[in-house]
């Protein structure tokens, strides 16, 4: 049990990380910062195969360990009137989901500090970046570990900290700076409810420890759809948009990607954006009592990855690609979450971070190799220079797209097949869902297509300077190629993944009593699932790669060819009639607009937000600068007094208190003396 | 009367040590070079260090001394702890300090630890007659440190006008005492809670000397209105000092209220509520207020010493409004001054060393862009600000909470409202400074030396002390728990 009773060491070893780093770092070469920074998340690692290792051998499925009472509170009222005793203590809970979410943090986290040694080595700032990378893993680790809702806020916050500094790592240009500042507000609007959400649990329950919070929702003293739960579960859901960039907080993702490319590996596609994903799953026994919530969490959830799907149907750059595709992924999760399917939901938080962390990282080795360029009109041809950026690469693809034998297809099927048959699901949240898998399989193999295939249109001058990148970052990209493959298997052909996961989530469909869909059923659904991820590759394939001239054309007026494609490609032009171009004029147009709200700033995002946003410019303008001003005014008035007060002569100050003495003699005598 | 016995010699230990050890270093100052002057402060530390062992032997002991003038308690030893921790930062901080600015003599040691000498004697007296002696200690040699760069025009004013007012407050102290004695007959605080909570005798005219008591120590404390000093003082004394003076003699005035007001005459209680309950909105409204419109770091940082001690008068109305249940209010202030003991004497050692030769450069714009030129001295400042401020995770934000709590428990709702505003608005004119020094491009004015390894260590401590407490905060309250236990 050595691992599981000194479990704190796994945040504190990075933190140390961060303190050698921040304080002396710019002093020490940058072997040394590689050793300390990279070593010391290395060792987190080990310790938490440790603790796992631990766990699974425990009779009782979670460790529970309080190191202090950080926050004394001492006694205060409940809602209901009742008295409660509130200690909020510096304690660490290790079940099979914090587990899970451990184990990623701190592996895929470790092989993107590896990849960071490579990638950042000729960057100014080495110390500085690896210091806020450790910082970040430290706050995620107190997020993850955290046995109560305060302890989760602060490494929530501490995270989103992290963030801002690593978006604007490259601070000196204007828009790496906006982008981080953007992250930063967008994401305060969701820290706010998920704040208000903790109080009002705290007023609820009385405590804000994740295990008696669970055990008071299962002692059934609550209604189903209870109001208060349904608003604590709305709020905390208001948080996890902002974490997990869900509609509408999700515009500072994609500008997120101004950061340095091992940044949008961990941060915006492996751990911190799953945070809100986290969350959700970590509540889930106040979810399941409010359907009205859970309904919000899955319709958005599938909003968001329809939406950001299909903008990533036109982008040229090539991280912003997988930015949306991020977004578009963490939909699924919510979706997931949504539905019941919470296991679902995690499994696939897994996948994800192997598969996304190893598109990022593989991007970031393009990039890498043609010395800073990204966007995808300049590549082409690539699979040859850089053989194995490209293998690994093709994997990743492969592992998102959802090409069965790869790690995203048997968790996107699962949760596709959660939300058909989960009584808390849909036939249109799984048709969303279905849609949204071929638009993924469609812009994923067109980005590989752009970047690898086909005639190179790299500058002459780049194509010079061509070269593979270094072992420190082709090694992370094998690893996670390796796990993108195997990672499914935990699930596949006995869910063990779900069955370990169960004590934390008590099945919703058992208590409902719901009898599932068979297993043949979902059989056909796999079908339907790979025919359509095989439907986007075909497409991307037929015209990005066979008839690379068909793009051009498509957009003219149909002529001649239209008459000689009539008997070949009928079925072609109908579908491109009716749902590509269609589909590829709505993301244009989502394009667009997407790229006028991140001109228009902060405050617009989608029409729903733009609407907000011009109601926040009204609100600057009268309530905020009127309040600013009247509040000037009030303190220039108030302080009038003060400054005629504060002669410097000292005789007036001797009056002064001699006034004073004089005025409370008398204000007593006045008042109190009968 | 008993006769003196050596306990009684013991149960002064702490104040024995400084006493001797200043009059050693004034008597060694003309023997000892210039050069060699800093050798005398650390003779001063070592007597600091002394005393501070001296005040951990004599737990055993402890109990009244000197016919009960003096009590050696929990209390008396926490806050000796904590005049020694200010005493011994602002030595450390002063070193370097001295040298610059060339005044460098040895009798800066000497009235430093005679300051804390007396402060010493006041947080221990349950003595009306012997609280005035140590407040008189304590002040002369505040006094004369507060004008010890003689040839600066500021710091001389600052010293005058610190000792006319400082004089002419006094007067009201004694003023009361007097008033005190001759109705009751006693100077004794623990005969004087006798006789006051006997039945039917509560003399007529007690209110009189009560807020004329309250007066002088509202002075020290620097309670409106009787602030009016402060920050011309502040602002005027060599910055050390000023670490010094606001942390050493207010505490210790602090504690002689608590000893006073909820200990001998705990039984005047509606009048004792209600000049607590008025001096704290007065003082945390106007210290905040006031602070708003500061650009000068020193006056700012006066200001929020102001401040500050209105959310400790908070504490003491809670602790006056909870009666048999004061524990929590008292507790809270002990907790609360020791933060604010951390966190002050490192704002203005620093802000010394800042200001540089001569403290020229003490405008929070001559900060500019120093992030940029000493990240870690910005961030060492910024760190303090942000404590000052009560952000959680630092000693602030528990000092605050705590007493914020005791008000709550004691329904001071409205206060508690007041109070918590208070500390929003104040989280503005602490992050100006923070604002100058990182997110505006300029080359700062300020100092940008290296910081010296005394003032070094002394931050170092200051901050780990902030961080120990805002992160472990159970262990120290139940310290100030204890020491808060044989009060009423």
């Amino acid at each position: 049990m050595a691992f599981l009773r000194h479990i704190w060491l796994i945040p504190l070893l990075p933190a140390l990380g961060a303190l050698t780093q921040l304080l002396a770092g710019r002093r020490l070469s940058n072997r040394a910062v590689s050793i300390v920074s990279v070593g010391l998340p290395g060792l987190a690692f080990l310790w938490a195969l440790g603790c796992f290792a631990e766990l699974l051998k425990l009779a009782a499925p979670t460790y529970l360990t309080n190191l202090y009472t950080w926050l004394p509170a001492g006694p205060f009222r409940l809602a209901n009137g009742s008295l409660a005793q509130l200690n909020v203590p510096v304690g660490f809970q290790l079940d099979p989901l914090s587990a899970v979410m451990l184990l990623i943090v701190t592996g895929v986290g470790f092989v993107i500090h590896v990849y960071s040694i490579g990638y950042m080595g000729h960057e100014g700032g080495y110390y500085r970046f690896f210091g806020y990378m450790n910082l970040f893993l430290f706050s995620m680790l107190i997020l993850v570990l955290a046995d109560n809702y305060l302890m989760m806020f602060a490494g929530w916050e501490g995270v989103g900290l992290c963030s801002y500094f690593l978006i604007g790592f490259y601070f000196q240009r204007k828009s790496a700076a906006d982008a981080g500042k953007k992250a930063f507000i967008v994401n305060r609007i969701g820290d706010a409810g998920f704040l208000l959400g903790v109080m009002l649990i705290t007023v609820t329950f009385g405590t804000l420890n994740f295990q008696q919070i669970t055990e008071a929702a299962r002692s059934g003293q609550f209604a189903l759809g209870n109001g208060t739960l349904t608003a604590i579960c709305v709020l905390l859901f208001v948080g996890a948009t902002g974490k997990s960039a869900q509609i509408p907080l999700y515009v500072w993702l994609p500008d997120a990607m101004e950061g340095p490319t091992p940044v949008s590996a961990l941060i915006h596609a492996a751990t911190m954006v799953t945070a809100g994903v986290y969350m959700v799953a970590r509540s889930n026994a106040l979810f399941v009592l409010a359907p009205k919530a859970m309904l919000l969490v899955a319709a958005i959830g599938a909003a968001t990855a329809l939406w950001a799907a299909s903008i990533g149907l036109v982008q040229n750059d090539i991280k912003r690609v997988l930015a949306y595709s991020t977004v578009s992924q963490l939909g699924y999760m919510f979706l997931a979450c949504g539905v019941g399917a919470f296991a679902a939901g995690i499994f696939h938080v897994m996948t994800h971070a192997f598969f996304k962390a190893l598109l990022f990282l593989g991007a970031g080795s393009v990039i890498h190799a043609l010395g800073g360029e990204q966007d995808m009109r300049k590549m082409g041809g690539l699979r040859r220079k850089i053989p194995i950026t490209f293998a690994t690469f093709v994997v990743g693809t492969l592992a998102i797209s959802g090409i069965p034998g790869f790690a995203g297809f048997f968790s996107k099927d699962e949760i596709l097949w959660q939300a058909f048959s989960s009584p808390y699901g849909h036939r249109l949240l799984w048709f969303i869902g279905w849609a949204t898998a071929g638009l993924t399989a469609f812009y994923m193999f067109r980005l590989l297509f752009m970047t690898f295939a086909g005639e190179s249109r790299v500058d002459a001058e780049v194509a010079h300077h061509l070269h593979e990148s270094p072992w420190t970052m082709l090694g992370p990209l094998v690893v996670l190629a390796v796990l993108s493959v195997v990672g499914g298997y935990i699930n596949w052909p006995t869910e063990r993944f779900g069955h370990f996961l169960e004590p934390v989530f008590e099945s919703p469909f058992r208590a409902a009593g719901v009898q599932l869909y068979g297993r043949n059923d979902e059989l056909g659904l796999m079908v339907l699932s790979v025919a359509v991820a095989l439907a986007g590759l075909g497409y991307a394939w037929l015209i990005y790669v066979k008839r690379p001239g068909l793009r051009e054309r498509l957009a003219e007026p149909p002529g001649i060819l239209h008459q000689i494609l009539l008997n070949k490609y009928y079925v072609d032009e109908l579908y491109d009639a009716l749902f590509v171009n269609r589909a590829k004029n709505l993301g244009n147009l989502l394009a667009a607009f997407d790229l006028a709200v991140v001109d228009g700033g902060v405050n617009a995002a989608g029409w729903l937000t733009r609407t907000s946003g011009d109601l926040s410019r009204f609100w600057d303008k009268w309530v905020i600068d009127g309040l600013v001003n009247v509040l000037g005014f009030g303190i220039k008035v108030l302080s009038y007094p003060v400054r005629v007060i504060q002669t410097g002569v000292v005789q007036t100050y001797a009056f002064f208190i001699a006034l004073g003495v004089a005025i409370f003699l008398g204000y007593y005598l006045v008042h109190f003396r009968p | 009367m008993t006769p003196v016995q050596a306990l009684d010699f013991i149960r002064v230990l702490p104040e024995i040590v400084l006493a001797s050890c200043a009059i050693l270093v004034m008597v060694a100052e003309p023997f000892v070079s210039a050069r060699h002057t800093a050798a005398l402060a650390w003779v001063s530390l070592i007597g600091i260090v002394a005393a501070g062992a001296g005040n951990a032997w004599m737990r055993r002991f402890s109990g009244p001394a000197f016919g009960g003038s003096i009590a050696a308690d929990p209390f008396a030893s926490y806050f000796v702890y904590l005049l020694l921790l200010a005493a011994a930062l602002t030595l450390l901080g002063s070193v370097r300090y001295l040298e610059t600015n060339q005044v460098h003599h040895g009798e800066f040691y000497a009235l430093l630890l005679l300051g804390t000498t007396g402060a010493c004697l006041m947080v221990a007296a349950t003595e009306l007659i012997m609280i005035f002696i140590g407040l008189e200690i304590s002040s002369i040699s505040t006094y004369i440190l507060a004008g010890f760069r003689r040839a600066d025009k500021r710091s001389n004013e600052a010293c005058l006008k610190y000792f006319l007012l400082g004089s002419f407050a006094t007067a009201f102290l004694l003023y009361g005492i007097a008033f005190i004695y001759g109705l009751t007959g006693t100077t004794n605080l623990v005969q004087l809670s006798e006789k006051l909570s006997a039945p039917g005798a509560r003399p007529p005219l007690l209110w009189i000397a009560l807020i004329l008591a309250f007066v002088g120590l509202g002075f020290k404390v620097s309670t409106v209105p009787f602030h009016i000093w402060t920050p011309d003082v502040y602002q005027g004394a060599p910055a050390p000092v000023t670490a010094f003076l606001s942390v050493a003699p207010k505490a210790a005035a602090f504690a002689v209220i608590l000893r006073v007001f909820l200990g001998g005459l705990a039984s005047a209680g509606a009048l004792v509520f209600w000049l607590l309950w008025i001096s704290a909105l007065l003082t945390m409204c106007l210290g905040n207020l006031a602070a708003l419109w500061q650009t000068n770091i020193k006056r700012l940082l006066a200001y929020s010493a102001i401040a500050h001690a209105g959310y400790v008068l908070v504490g003491m109305a809670a602790a006056k409004a909870a009666g048999p249940e004061a524990g929590e209010g008292i507790a809270s202030v002990l907790f609360y001054l020791a933060a604010y003991a951390l966190m002050n004497v490192a704002a203005f050692i620093l802000v010394a060393h800042l200001a540089g030769a001569g403290e020229r450069y003490q405008e929070a714009d001559d900060c500019t862009g120093l992030a940029y030129q000493r990240p870690g001295v910005a961030a060492c400042l910024t760190l303090l600000l942000v404590s000052l401020s009560g952000f959680p995770a630092t000693a602030g934000f528990f000092a605050k909470f705590y007493v914020f709590r005791a008000a709550i428990h004691a329904h001071l709702i409205g206060l508690t409202l007041v109070a918590v505003l208070n500390s929003v608005v104040a989280v503005y004119y602490y992050l100006r400074v923070v604002v100058a020094m990182y997110m505006r491009e300029g080359n700062p004015r300020a100092s940008a030396s290296p910081l010296p390894w005394p003032l070094g260590a002394a931050l170092a401590l200051s901050l780990v002390g902030i961080f120990y407490l805002g992160l472990f905060p159970t262990p120290f309250v139940r310290l100030a728990n204890l020491a808060a236990s044989p009060l009423p």
